[in-house]
């Protein structure tokens, strides 16, 4: 164990950032190169810093490792309680990786307002890493509901042409879903009298009927986080509207607080709940694969078709997360990290060419190949990475949350893997309209490959994605006796409430 | 009936303020327009000190034959009181001698209604109540139409008299119906008919209903708001500050305790009107705001609804449910008072503008401005981590521990709604392009009033336990 709060140094370092940001002062000029260091810089160091987690983290220990524990507002039993299992361990990695990552991708393309962005990133990188971190229900929600605002600022001041509209959206969407949570929450707290989360697992004991309520109220929140068919329809708007890093962040972090809202509330603390409305998120999940796949197939537009596919996959990890087998469960988390570190990258793919030509309309590309070799082998990397190929992360996750739900249930597994066969052509579809093929545009013949700055973007996603397909044990390992626990928990507590229903 | 000396200590801070107000009313007399400046400095000043005098030192107790009452939950609602009246005197200089219209009336005005505010907060007697509002609202009704040139002005002063007395003679007719039924005006005697069940119950109800439409008038709740946005938008702005803050506070302190002193028996009648003006309120406070033009008229539906949400916490007649009355009040006041001073702030040309197109692209021209407005919109939307949130949070909990489980889901959803026009005046601020810029605004007092409920804003979302702390000691005052 640290004798210092490494959680809360992650988690409020970007803050230190943003203040340093808004106090530089100066000519436009200066205050623009001095913002993008500071920002880069501050979310390299917040980076490293996070790696210390995984160095330092016990494998063995299913429980939470680095807690801290305060009182916040103790007149409302709210306490600032952070801590990280091996559920959460990887997804504050992604957070803090991502961070800079989108940072460096917007060093030129992002030219308005550029101190107002770099603030806006690390303030949302501070609500992200401490809701991934957070083990009070009030604080979790207080991070879970924070993100909005710098969301709904990135898009809305950066977006492209229709981002108001997509701001809006996005922003009362999420908010809908979320304040039934917040409902869910403090009925919680009502119950225990505290909002602390690690109790709220033990003690947490609901009648049936109100586990039902609570799930859906749940359910609300996270299923539009995730998002989850038929409650998608705010994730290609927003996508399509935001800048490139913002769809990075969105695709490679923000959907996965639904994920992990369902394995670290829904799940532990309302498990008949859970079990009696399993079917009700396969089905859902199922058609959001099938379906999305196919709307994916037809997309004119090359963001839109990356963000059906992310409801697609995300579709793989809510039936993973809700097959509470083990293999399941780790599945769904290695395809929630592997669809962050894929998707992130496409959508950065797509921000290479969209800097270059300002359009993101498919039919306007064609034969990049010919000017761009390196474009076209990262672009294949992920594109591959996405379909599934073995070797690759995207393979990993599927085929575990497939043999968890083959375990479980034959029609879900067949019906799922579907998915991968529609997945594979709208990713290679799209990958030989934009990359091969004769280049024939004027517009196109003058195209530059990728420079170093782009270089340096790419570089980690790729290896990290290569690491994670070929030698996944490290980060399964970690997560192995957290999985472990929640599964078993789980199961403990159905048997009990079995033998409690009998007579 | 001889009042003893301990009666005269307990009142000593409305005394004073009382004799100062009359002080500073004979300078002004003597020496005519001159003495505006100087009075309206010493009312704020004086309004000050009786929010300290209300504290050192701090007294209980209740005086001149049980009319008059203080505990914590009155005292901490005379200071919130005392500190929105004597910064929105503060913010009315530069409106009042811009428009030729700075007299030392005003002030002094604004001091007799915050004493009615007092008077009204610490009322033990349905008589002593009355009085009390009455003095508030007089002085209230003569200040909306100080513009008396304006025609705006003066059709919302008008407005206000009209309806203010429609309401005074509701409250007052229940006045005197619990008087006849339970043989007393004095909330001891209301309270001991009440619990020994002799009086008639269905005349004290209809009282108790009279009364609550009286009560609910001055706070603007539905389906007694009508007023609130014409008077909103026609009184001159400090005034709109003034009326959003003040009054406010303390019509639903009267309104706490009334409902949970004298009439606590009859819990269960009033809980469900109480429960249908907040629903009520929640909902038009947020359905009626999303398409208005005017920052003033979006205000006055921006109250309603927060009114709505602070009836819930009193609907949930608990102690918890207090604590987040007062917890939220305060939290209003911070940002109401931030809103209204950047309001002030806005001008073109030298001429005060209060459109919402008006902050068009507001983030590029006066960032700092921008940013407090941001975040009093996203505190007002509830939005954590924000100030509001925690206010609204608290509410919610009451309401959800008194099994107010449908109003507290139409009161989330509701929230929804209103987050809307909150978030429309950011996206006027930050998305849109600037058209005419406004006015660099000149230091003066509601730029300094706009950074400190900034920061206060900001203090409160990180660090809400202290004004926890107050809320729940005031409480006390009810349970003790």
């Amino acid at each position: 164990m640290t004798s210092w709060p490494i959680l809360s140094l992650i988690t409020f370092l970007p803050l230190v950032g943003a203040l340093f940001c808004l106090i530089v002062n100066g000519p436009k000029e200066a205050v623009e190169r001095n913002c993008r260091s500071v920002a880069l810089v501050t979310s390299i160091v917040t980076f490293l810093i996070s790696l210390l987690l995984w160095a330092r983290f016990d494998a063995t220990k299913a429980g939470f490792q680095f807690e801290e524990k305060m009182d916040w507002v103790p007149a409302l039993g709210i306490g600032y309680h952070m801590g990280i299992d091996g559920i959460s361990l990887f997804f504050v990695l992604l957070s803090t990786l991502l961070t800079p990552i989108c940072i460096l991708a917007s060093w030129q393309s992002v030219h308005v307002r550029v101190k107002e962005y770099m603030i806006a990133f690390l303030v949302l990188e501070t609500f992200m890493v401490g809701m991934f971190c957070a083990l009070d229900l009030a604080l979790f929600y207080v991070f879970f509901e924070g993100v909005l605002i710098p969301m709904f600022l990135i898009i809305g001041v950066w977006g492209g042409p229709r981002r108001v509209y997509a701001a809006f959206k996005f922003f009362l969407y999420t908010l809908l879903g979320s304040v039934l949570m917040l409902l869910a929450i403090i009925a919680i707290y009502w119950q225990l009298g505290t909002s602390d989360l690690v109790v709220a697992m033990e003690r947490l004991q609901l009648p049936f009927q109100w586990q039902c309520y609570l799930w859906l109220a749940f359910f609300a929140s996270f299923a539009v986080k995730v998002p989850m068919w038929p409650v998608h329809t705010w994730l290609p708007d927003a996508h399509v509207e935001a800048p490139t890093a913002g769809s990075v962040i969105l695709a490679g972090v923000l959907l996965k607080m639904g994920g992990y809202g369902f394995l670290r509330l829904s799940i532990p603390l309302l498990p008949e709940a859970t079990q009696y409305f399993a079917p009700l998120i396969f089905g859902l999940s199922i058609v959001a694969v099938i379906y999305t796949s196919l709307v994916a197939l037809v997309q004119e537009d090359m963001k839109k078709l990356i963000a059906y596919s992310s409801v697609a996959h995300m579709g793989f990890v809510t039936i993973g997360a809700f097959i509470l087998n083990i293999q399941g469960v780790q599945g769904s988390l290695f395809q929630m990290l592997s669809h962050g570190i894929v998707s992130a990258a496409l959508f950065l793919c797509v921000g290479v060419v969209y800097d270059r030509m300002h359009t993101r309309e498919i039919a306007a590309y064609g034969g990049l190949v010919h000017r761009m070799p390196r474009y076209a082998f990262t672009f294949m990397v992920f594109t591959l990475a996405s379909v599934g190929l073995p070797g690759l992360s995207g393979f990993v996750g599927e085929f575990l949350v497939l043999v968890g739900a083959f375990k479980a249930n034959t029609w879900v597994a067949t019906l799922a893997a579907t998915g991968l066969i529609l997945g594979a052509a709208y990713a290679l579809w799209l990958y030989r309209k934009i990359i091969f093929g004769e280049l024939t545009k004027e517009s196109l013949k003058g195209i530059l490959d990728m420079n170093r700055r782009e270089i340096a973007v790419f570089l980690p996603l790729l290896l990290l994605s290569l690491w994670m397909g070929v030698y996944p044990a490290s980060f399964l390992d970690p997560m192995a006796a957290s999985v472990d626990k929640l599964v078993g928990d789980y199961q403990a507590a159905i048997k009990l409430a079995r033998t409690a229903a009998l007579p | 009936m001889v009042i003893g000396l301990e009666s005269w200590t307990l009142a000593r801070p409305e005394l004073f303020l009382a004799a100062v107000t009359a002080l500073l009313l004979i300078y002004g007399v003597v020496r005519g327009e001159a003495a505006t400046v100087f009075v309206s400095v010493a009312t704020s000043l004086a309004l000050l000190v009786t929010a300290v005098l209300l504290f050192v030192p701090y007294r209980e107790g209740t005086a001149f034959a049980s009319l008059f009452i203080v505990d914590r939950l009155t005292t901490t609602m005379k200071a919130l009181v005392l500190v929105g009246a004597a910064i929105t005197v503060l913010m009315s200089r530069a409106y009042f001698e811009h428009a030729k219209a700075w007299r030392f009336e005003y002030p002094l005005l604004v001091a007799l209604a915050t004493l009615g505010m007092m008077l009204m907060i610490s009322a033990n007697d349905l008589m002593a109540l009355y009085v009390g509002l009455e003095l508030q609202s007089l002085a209230l009704y003569v200040v909306a139409a100080f513009q008396r040139d304006s025609v705006r002005s003066t059709e919302a002063g008008v407005k206000y008299f009209v309806l203010g007395s429609v309401a005074s003679g509701m409250l007052l007719f229940g006045a005197s119906l619990i008087y006849g039924f339970c043989g007393g005006t004095a909330f001891v005697e209301i309270s001991k008919a009440l619990i020994d069940g002799r009086s008639g119950e269905i005349g004290t109800v209809i009282g108790l209903v009279f009364v609550v439409a009286g009560l609910a008038f001055k706070v603007s709740a539905v389906p007694f708001h009508m007023w609130t946005p014409d008077v909103y938008e026609g009184a001159p702005t400090p005034v709109t500050a003034l009326f959003a803050v003040a009054p406010k506070i303390a019509a639903m302190s009267l309104l706490v305790s009334v409902l949970m002193g004298p009439f606590k028996p009859l819990f269960a009648q009033w809980q469900q009107i109480i429960v249908v003006a907040s629903v009520l309120s929640m909902a038009l406070g947020a359905f009626a705001a999303l398409r208005q033009q005017n920052i003033k008229r979006l205000m006055a539906y921006s109250s309603i609804g927060n009114v709505g949400y602070i009836l819930l916490g009193l609907a949930a007649g608990s102690e918890k449910g207090i604590q987040a009355v007062v917890f939220y009040l305060a939290i209003y006041l911070v940002m109401t008072l931030g809103v209204f001073a950047t309001i002030l702030l806005m001008k073109r040309r030298d001429i005060m503008v209060e459109g919402v197109n008006d902050l068009a692209g507001l983030g590029r021209t006066h960032p700092m401005m921008a940013f407090a407005l941001l975040l009093f919109m996203f505190s007002l939307a509830g939005i954590p981590p924000l100030a509001g949130f925690w206010g609204k949070l608290y509410i919610f909990i009451a309401a959800v521990e008194a099994r107010l489980y449908v109003p507290a889901v139409l009161g989330v959803l509701a929230s929804v709604v209103a987050s809307y026009y909150y978030l429309r005046i950011v996206k006027v601020m930050y998305f849109d392009e600037p058209t005419e810029a406004l006015d660099q605004p000149v230091f003066g007092v509601n730029r300094v009033v706009a950074f400190a409920a900034a920061i206060l804003v900001a203090v409160f979302s990180l660090a809400p336990q202290p004004l926890s702390v107050v809320a729940t000691a005031a409480a006390k005052g009810l349970f003790p």
